[in-house]
């Protein structure tokens, strides 16, 4: 079946797009990923280390050949940091692709709106393309398209909460209105979330706590790559309505 | 001459390049992205852009981040 995620004609094989942070270390980051099956992994743009020069680097772990790089731009709670970050990412990296986050808080890590839609425009104009971390809000998911998102990245709940989609009908809301990809991003727990999210016909999730976070990051890797396989297929299935009383699956013909 | 590089001050030869100055912290250029005062310095351009006494450095790569 042909079903791909194409963004502004960059071609995703993976529905599942994984965070790097908050491994134990680049080989347990590594296995993860390869068991997600994904081919989209966020990075953050920090400081080199200058004194330990033989401390090792993320790419020699995630090889840009194999997995695009999309790098964001956590922590900047400002406009003016995250277009400076965007911008040292992309001359870091080798692509326009921005995951922008602005923070407006730092107890829920729910984005400055207002900041988001100054830098999604100010960053589309320079020809980057941009992935805006947004709340789940139709209106505002609207407005960032309109500003030059390429696609839009609404919360299914705060990021690293494991709370899954609060949401599904704003979700939903979004995917009706959207004229691009709809990602959501940050907030899904387990498998089943990631199951919910693209069974609503989202188009991908990206997610990082969830496996990171978890006993066992493999093995939930494995299980969120199902679940996003799982989850898309059911959406283009067509699931039946959802009705309040029963309706018998064995015929009553030639009962005795 | 005296460069702040990462939010520390240290002592560097005079006139010396971006390109250099990575040369001498043993920092590849591939995946690495400078500033000097709040600019970025594009990668063909570490070779003759030339350092001053009281520049500002920020030296920046990719780490683990969701």
């Amino acid at each position: 079946m042909d079903d791909k995620l194409i963004i502004k004609g960059i071609e995703f094989k993976s529905r599942l797009w994984v965070g790097t942070g908050k491994y134990k270390d680049f080989e347990e980051t590594r296995r993860a990923i390869e068991a997600s099956g994904t081919d989209v992994v966020t990075v953050a743009v920090r400081r080199v280390n200058i004194f330990d020069r033989k401390s090792e680097n993320l790419l020699d772990y995630i090889d840009p050949k194999k997995y695009k790089i999309l790098p964001n731009t956590a922590g900047c709670y400002t406009v003016e940091d995250a277009l400076r970050y965007a911008r040292l990412a992309r001359e870091a990296g080798i692509s326009d692709l921005i995951k922008l986050e602005v923070i407006g808080d730092e107890k829920t890590l729910f984005p400055d709106v207002c900041g988001l839609l100054r830098a999604t425009e100010i960053l589309a104009k320079e020809g980057f393309i941009v992935l805006p971390y947004t709340n789940d809000d139709p209106v505002m998911a609207q407005r960032l398209v309109d500003a030059g998102a390429s696609a839009v990245m609404p919360l299914a709940a705060p990021i690293g909460s494991g709370l899954g989609i609060r949401n599904p009908y704003n979700i939903k809301i979004i995917l009706e209105q959207a004229k691009v990809p709809v990602i959501v991003d940050a907030g899904v727990g387990t498998a089943s979330d990631v199951a919910v999210a693209m069974e609503l016909g989202c188009d991908a999730v990206l997610l990082n706590t969830a496996i990171a976070g978890a006993e066992d990051p493999i093995a939930m890797a494995t299980a969120m790559k199902h679940a996003v396989i799982a989850g898309r297929l059911a959406y283009l299935a067509g699931r039946i309505p959802k009705k309040l009383y029963a309706t018998a699956s064995s015929p009553i013909e030639g009962m005795l | 001459m005296r460069l702040k590089l990462n939010g520390d001050i240290s002592e560097f030869k005079e006139g010396l390049t971006v390109a250099e100055l990575l040369k001498e912290l043993s920092i590849e250029p591939r995946g690495v992205a400078v500033e000097v005062n709040m600019a970025i310095i594009k990668k063909h351009e570490y070779g003759r852009h030339v350092l001053k006494d009281g520049d500002s450095i920020e030296i920046v790569n990719f780490v683990g981040g969701g």
